[in-house]
């Protein structure tokens, strides 16, 4: 969901509600004690955006399940999520309740320079959600398969037009090249064309001037549901929950699994056991209905990483998006 | 599609949408009577209150501030014979000398019905024409939208007065030049940013709405010497007269408001050729149309002269809504800002929007029959009393505004950078105005130049590098080529005075 551009296309979006740090509205606490007395997230974008919706479901879920007394929220939109990240740095010792929200942009960004800083800066917490990504052609596309798209770049590159809603270089295209060079392809080969947003990259599918689109699979399924579009294949290992019919590309035999988690960081002077006990309440949260309602809600897929294990997931995800964008030419 | 009509409708009804419809056009009846503040300035003033707001209900406010604002401007046109909106200029020559005859009562009342008419008719029209032209829009591609700017900017010759035309397109280049700033659309890095990581999202639109529009009348309003009139409104407010219309009077105003309504409509669904064209096209038609005595009454308080203007403004305020709806292009500096709006809801205003969005596509149309009775209801029995506003002094309203705007911007970003910007944007703004250059085009430009920009890069992409997408498609060579004739229509009219000029000159070649 997070597109590479959002946050960068949609400037004075981003800021979105004018209410940059609002009390929670779910403050209304139980009787029993909560583990944790508040949790303040910062969002870097603006309402309305994915990064958004995650921490006020996830504020949302601990609130009402009582592991936590009151969460707050502020929007810092700016700099592609670079804004936050400075602030998160800069004000450290004044952040001990605070959490910020990020995703898979924030390596992609890193590598690209859009801010100067990485997720090594900050306190990795846990990846919480996970959304995969996947292809998908118009209903009428002569492709019934992803290797079917992939035997037509090795053929003719140029007749396979990858539309998705990040700038070049971003994660929809890098996506694309990695399940076209996995399957056999030249990563270098793939024709991608940038969007602002994966509502417009969806418009020019169906326009016809892109023959496949990479997207987040959540933006696909009520199109593909509608019979508008025909989903080739999610960029997982095995098939997921969200669309049980749609084939992975792991079972077709094209070794690329993508996946945009979504996840929490703290300033960089967190203290390790303040740190273990923020993985530890969103690891407890997720075994609660009212989590449940709210990730079945927004279609989110299920992971939980933590602290090492998130940081050693984020390193293995640089590498992987580093060599490619290397192939690509978008880094020396 | 009658789908899409019914939940427009049930999101219209909502008890939310139908305080804001009311809200808006109370608002917008308020500030479009001050003279001075425009409709721009009204609906650049609501958007920081529509935020956090479903997309339908802030486009409801914004829409009934908008033809709040030309209703109420007309109020102060009647009565002061201050134009509060240029959209009312033409209401003013027949209906202030009405008022001075001692019938301001009646004249408003006129006013009040035309608006009406005028209001209504042009949504029926929109409810029928929006989805037709929104459905054979579905096929554009990139290089169709990117004609489709181009188009949009055209409308600028046409935005622009007598030897202002070079003024008006320095204008919108140096809002294309502006909406540069930020990041690269296809590459992503930042440019013209000068390191700033507050330049990397770009200048925001409110931003420069508010600053262009708000804060700089505001304060350019303190710059100009006002005469104290006063004692004069004050005689005015209070003889308002009679507010009862005679059958006759009825009899006359019908066919002025048929044949007002539908020019007003099409002036307003042209793009740059919003309610102030319309205005003055009407009143002009339903002179050149009346009989020889009736010409005479015209500016002396005639009735039609009164009612004309009215209904084509208002029915040009529903028309301007057609190609903001279905195409994605505002053709005015007024729906340049519900434009900047919307798309800060996150709802992009296009072809796709009657498909992925029916329901803000319907419920504000249907909102604006709801907005017309709310105008008639709120307008016939309260103007005596909402006129008594025209009385408030400059010294409290500057401030006010000055407030409103700054806290509005500081408010949805808390970016202490932006009122910075603002306080530069509005100096400029300030500078350029005395020097006669309009703010319209440049905010034009700046939105149509962003969107420009990606289509036209998503277009070369896609050909490969070659510009054949301008002609490839039937589509993009018609749009480009009705761009072209707008270009080149002032330019041809120049060309036949010319001829003329040269004929009467020497009036033997009249053959030729």
């Amino acid at each position: 969901m997070n597109k590479l551009s959002m946050f960068s296309r949609r400037g004075f979006i981003a800021a979105a509600t004018a209410v940059a740090v609002s009390t929670a509205a779910f403050g209304a606490m139980d009787a029993k004690a909560a583990e944790m007395d508040e949790i303040h997230f910062v969002i870097p974008g603006g309402a309305g955006g994915g990064w958004d919706g995650t921490a006020r479901g996830t504020g949302e879920a601990l609130t009402k399940s009582g592991l936590v007394g009151t969460a707050s929220y502020e929007n810092m939109s700016g700099g592609g999520g670079g804004k936050a990240i400075a602030y998160m740095i800069e004000a450290a010792d004044r952040l001990d309740n605070t959490l910020m929200v990020n995703s898979t942009p924030i390596i992609v960004r890193s590598l690209t320079g859009v801010f100067p800083q990485s997720f090594r800066d900050l306190t990795p917490i846990a990846a919480v959600v996970a959304e995969y990504a996947a292809f998908a052609v118009p209903a009428d596309s002569p492709y019934q398969s992803f290797t079917d798209v992939v035997d037509a770049v090795k053929a003719d590159p140029s007749s396979v037009k990858f539309g998705g809603g990040s700038v070049r270089g971003g994660m929809d295209h890098i996506v694309a090249a990695y399940a076209v060079q996995q399957g056999g392809g030249d990563a270098k080969q793939v024709k991608y064309i940038p969007y602002d947003a994966g509502g417009k990259a969806i418009a020019g599918l169906l326009s016809g001037e892109t023959e496949v689109l990479s997207t987040g699979l959540g933006e696909l399924l009520e199109l593909a549901k509608a019979g508008q579009v025909r989903i080739l294949a999610v960029t997982s290992k095995e098939r997921v929950e969200a669309a049980p019919d749609v084939p992975s590309l792991g079972e077709l035999g094209i070794d690329a699994e993508f996946v945009n988690w979504r996840g929490y960081f703290g300033s960089p002077s967190l203290s390790a056991e303040k740190a273990d006990a923020y993985a530890a309440i969103l690891k407890d949260v997720q075994a609660t209905p009212e989590w449940e309602t709210v990730r079945t809600r927004n279609g989110w897929e299920k992971i939980y990483k933590p602290r090492a294990e998130f940081s050693a997931f984020m390193e293995n995800q640089e590498k992987v998006v580093g060599d490619l964008m290397r192939d690509l030419g978008f880094l020396k | 599609m009658l789908e899409g009509i019914f939940s427009g409708l049930s999101t219209a009804v909502m008890p939310i949408n139908l305080l804001m419809v009311a809200v808006g056009c109370f608002a917008g009846t308020f500030i479009g009577m001050l003279p001075g503040l425009g409709p721009i300035t009204a609906i650049a003033l609501m958007i920081p209150i529509t935020y956090g707001f479903d997309p339908s209900t802030g486009l409801i406010l914004m829409a009934g501030v908008y033809y709040g604002a030309i209703f109420g401007g007309s109020t102060s046109s009647i009565l002061i014979n201050a134009p509060g909106v240029a959209g009312t200029v033409a209401t003013a020559f027949d209906g202030y000398p009405m008022a001075q005859k001692g019938q301001a009562g009646k004249a408003l009342a006129i006013a009040a019905y035309s608006s009406f008419s005028g209001g209504t008719i042009a949504a029926i029209f929109l409810l029928v024409a929006a989805p037709a032209l929104a459905s054979v829009s579905l096929s554009f591609q990139s290089g169709d939208y990117f004609a489709l700017m181009v188009l949009g900017l055209t409308a600028v010759s046409a935005f622009a007065g007598k030897g202002q035309v070079l003024k008006a397109i320095t204008m919108t280049l140096f809002g294309i030049m502006l909406s540069t700033i930020g990041t690269d659309p296809a590459a992503g890095v930042a440019r013209f940013t000068f390191g700033s990581m507050d330049l990397v999202d770009g200048i925001s639109f409110l931003l420069l709405a508010m600053s262009t529009f708000a804060l700089s009348e505001a304060l350019l309003s303190i710059l100009r010497p006002t005469k104290d009139t006063r004692s004069e409104e004050e005689k005015a407010l209070k003889s308002l007269g009679s507010m009862k219309l005679s059958k006759e009077e009825v009899k006359i105003m019908i066919p002025v408001i048929g044949r007002s309504s539908v020019l007003g409509f099409f002036t307003g669904v042209l793009p740059g050729a919003g309610a102030t064209i319309a205005s003055f096209l009407a009143y002009g038609m339903e002179r050149n149309i009346a009989s020889a005595k009736e010409k005479l009454g015209f500016g002396k308080g005639s009735i039609r002269g009164l009612a004309a203007p009215e209904t084509a403004n208002n029915a040009a305020c529903s028309g301007s809504f057609v190609p903001l709806l279905t195409l994605g292009i505002p053709g005015s500096g007024t729906t340049a800002v519900m434009m900047g709006a919307l798309i800060s809801y996150g709802v992009q205003p296009g072809p796709r929007l009657f498909v992925e969005q029916p329901d803000v596509f319907w419920s504000v149309i249907i909102s604006m029959y709801i907005g017309n009775i709310v105008l008639l209801v709120l307008n016939l029995p309260l103007i005596p009393y909402i006129s008594r506003l025209l009385a408030l002094p400059q010294q409290l309203l500057v401030p006010f505004v000055l407030f409103f705007s700054l806290v509005g911007v500081y408010l949805v970003t808390f970016n202490t950078m932006d009122i910075h910007m603002m306080v530069i944007a509005a100096a400029i703004a300030i500078g350029l105005r005395l020097l006669n250059y309009p703010m319209a085009p440049m905010l034009l430009g700046f939105i149509l130049g962003k969107m420009m920009e990606e289509n036209l890069r998503r277009a070369l992409a896609i050909s490969d590098g070659s510009i054949s997408f301008l002609w490839e498609r039937p589509i993009t060579l018609v749009i480009l080529l009705i761009s072209i004739l707008f270009l080149a229509a002032p330019l041809i009219g120049n060309l036949r005075s010319w001829l003329a000029n040269r004929k009467s000159a020497l009036p033997n070649d009249g053959e030729l």
